[in-house]
């Protein structure tokens, strides 16, 4: 099963196994993972679910599509060249090893 | 959490959007007391959103609609009881449910959502006839459409059209029957219900205006088979979906001495006449900030905005409820955002060239009050930022050629009138 590892501010780590199809978002909000709230739900309604892709496994991602992109615009912690909304990134064998960290704060 | 006002147990009757957020919020806020949520569905605590888009497609399955696996609930200590409850007993503080337990709380919170309303004509009963709440309606309804060829919708709300999209996309023949003159008339603006009217003609979908329902008919196997309008014409259908709008879960409320009118009446801070009851979500009729009038809303924003604030004047951390409300809805690759809530507006500024990608501004003289989107998420967050922060915004500027949400924002921020936002 692919493997997210998520990476808190105070850089605390966490590995978890995210099963295909399912997405960084869930996969963190399934595990407790804090950081990330996930307001709507994954409907790409809130962008509370921004998080930094590490700069290391970022070819792992195909770019962002146009609604993404655009609500990227609008996280609460400044976007980088490396944010994402972690709802529209779907777990895969591709995202297998995949690093995000998540912001400061998300609203 | 030295608070001495805190209760030391929590209550939340129905565990759907509301009442699992108030569980949470309230383990998010510190609250160490017990917390006890009871729901009437024999299911996990899930989103509905879906039940009308993704998961009626069969895009996701149950799992992808909890909002938490099962093992959050054991680890927060959120004693999950599968149960109705009947009754409440206000001076006893205790609820009793259908099997005779009982649990007595320090606060209830009363999280009981809505049912949908049905309409009373002959052969509502008949097998195909449907109405969209829960989970267990969306797998009923599924079903149905999947031998369905032709589907009758009765009711252009927001959750007739999600379906009636899903159903066409799905190849089924689909007609939307509404009373008023066009769709979402209670909800949207006029140029926004206009477009969806557009959407839906253009897809294949027929929609018929100011037309009301006589009866459904069935055959011999109690399947319907037609729906009869008011004129007497007759609509073959296999499928029926029937919606039109929800009525408040208020019984145990009203049953209770609770004020209830139109919703579960409370105060600003989502306060029932009982000082140890709270109402919130779809089943709470609020105060609305700027205009004082009690409303109910019916969002996932709602719920989980009176959710946060009633755990934290739980947790010790009182403040009145003002939290912008927002919603969305999906229908074949269109989504409409709304931002605000319109109280009746005198202007409509439409932002975007694009008939496919348009905001609308709807202001009561010089007063914002609501924005729409059609395909527009960006206007969308930037309206949400603008509302938030009060705005002096007025029609004449907004309808300037080149005007945009989104610089007017970046504008106020330079000028430093309002706390810099990332742009
Ligand atoms: C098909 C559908 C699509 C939607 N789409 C959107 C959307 O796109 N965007 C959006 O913002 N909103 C949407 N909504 C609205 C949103 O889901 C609701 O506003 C929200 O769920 C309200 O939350 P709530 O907690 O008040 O009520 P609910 O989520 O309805 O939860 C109430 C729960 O209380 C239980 N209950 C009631 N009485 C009792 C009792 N006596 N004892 C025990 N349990 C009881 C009920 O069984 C239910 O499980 C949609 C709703 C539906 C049905
Ligand atoms: S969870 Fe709301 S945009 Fe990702």
């Amino acid at each position: 099963m692919p493997k997210i590892t998520y990476v808190a501010v105070d850089g605390n780590q966490t590995t978890i196994d995210v099963p295909e199809g399912t997405s960084v978002m869930r996969g963190a909000v399934f595990n407790d993972i804090d950081g990330i709230v996930a307001q709507c739900g994954g409907n790409m309604q809130c962008a509370t679910c921004h998080v930094y892709v590490d700069e290391t496994t970022l070819d792992k991602l195909e770019p962002p599509k146009e609604r993404e992109d655009e609500m990227l615009d609008f996280t609460a912690c400044p976007r980088k060249p490396n944010s994402r909304l972690s709802c529209q990134l779907k777990s895969s064998d591709a995202l297998d090893g995949l690093i995000v960290h998540t912001p400061e704060r998300q609203n | 959490m030295t608070d001495r006002t805190q209760p030391d147990s929590v209550v939340v009757v129905g565990a759907g959007q509301g009442g699992y957020q108030t569980a949470a919020s309230l383990r998010e806020h510190g609250y160490e007391g017990s917390i006890t949520l009871i729901s009437a569905e024999d299911a996990l605590p899930y989103e509905r959103p879906p039940l009308s888009k993704a998961y009626l497609k069969g895009e996701a399955d149950e799992a992808m609609l909890w909002l938490r696996p099962a093992t959050y609930y054991v680890r927060q200590s959120i004693d999950l009881v599968s149960g109705t409850v009947t009754e409440i007993d206000p001076a006893a503080r205790s609820v009793r449910l259908a099997d005779g337990s009982a649990y007595g709380y320090g606060h209830l919170v009363l999280a009981t959502g809505a049912t949908p309303r049905t309409l009373d004509v002959p052969g509502k009963e008949l097998r195909g006839v449907h109405t969209l709440r829960t989970a267990q309606d969306a797998v009923a309804l599924q079903a149905s459409l999947a031998g369905a060829r032709r589907a009758v919708v009765v009711g252009a709300g927001f959750i007739g059209l999600e379906f009636a999209a899903v159903a066409r996309e799905a190849g089924v023949e689909v007609t939307v029957v509404e009373a008023l003159d066009r769709p979402l008339a209670r909800v949207v603006s006029a140029p926004t219900a206009e477009h969806f009217t557009w959407l839906h003609r253009s897809n294949g979908t027929e929609l018929l205006f100011g037309r009301g329902l006589k009866a459904l008919h069935g055959d011999g196997r109690s399947n319907v088979t037609a729906v009869e309008l008011a004129d007497g014409s007759r609509l073959p259908a296999d499928l029926v979906l029937i919606g039109v709008g929800v009525t408040p879960r208020t019984e145990l409320a009203t049953a209770a001495g609770l004020e209830v009118d139109g919703g579960i009446i409370v105060d600003a801070q989502l306060r029932t006449t009982d000082p140890h009851i709270s109402a919130i979500g779809d089943c709470a009729a609020f105060p609305q900030v700027r205009s004082g009038n009690r409303r109910r809303l019916e969002s996932v924003q709602n719920a989980v905005g009176h959710a946060q604030a009633v755990a934290g004047r739980l947790a010790g951390s009182p403040r009145a409820y003002d939290e912008l409300p927002w919603f969305w809805s999906d229908q074949f690759a269109t989504t409409v955002q709304i931002a605000g809530f319109n109280e009746g507006h005198e202007t409509e500024v439409v932002l975007g060239s694009d008939p496919d990608a348009f905001s609308v501004l709807l202001f009561r003289g010089d007063d914002l009050q609501a924005v729409e989107s059609v395909n527009r998420p960006a206007d969308h967050l930037a309206a949400r930022r603008l509302l938030t922060q009060g705005t002096d915004l007025t029609p004449a500027e907004a309808a300037a050629p080149g005007f945009s949400l989104r610089t007017y924002l970046r504008s106020l921020a330079e000028r430093g009138t309002e706390a810099p936002v990332a742009l």
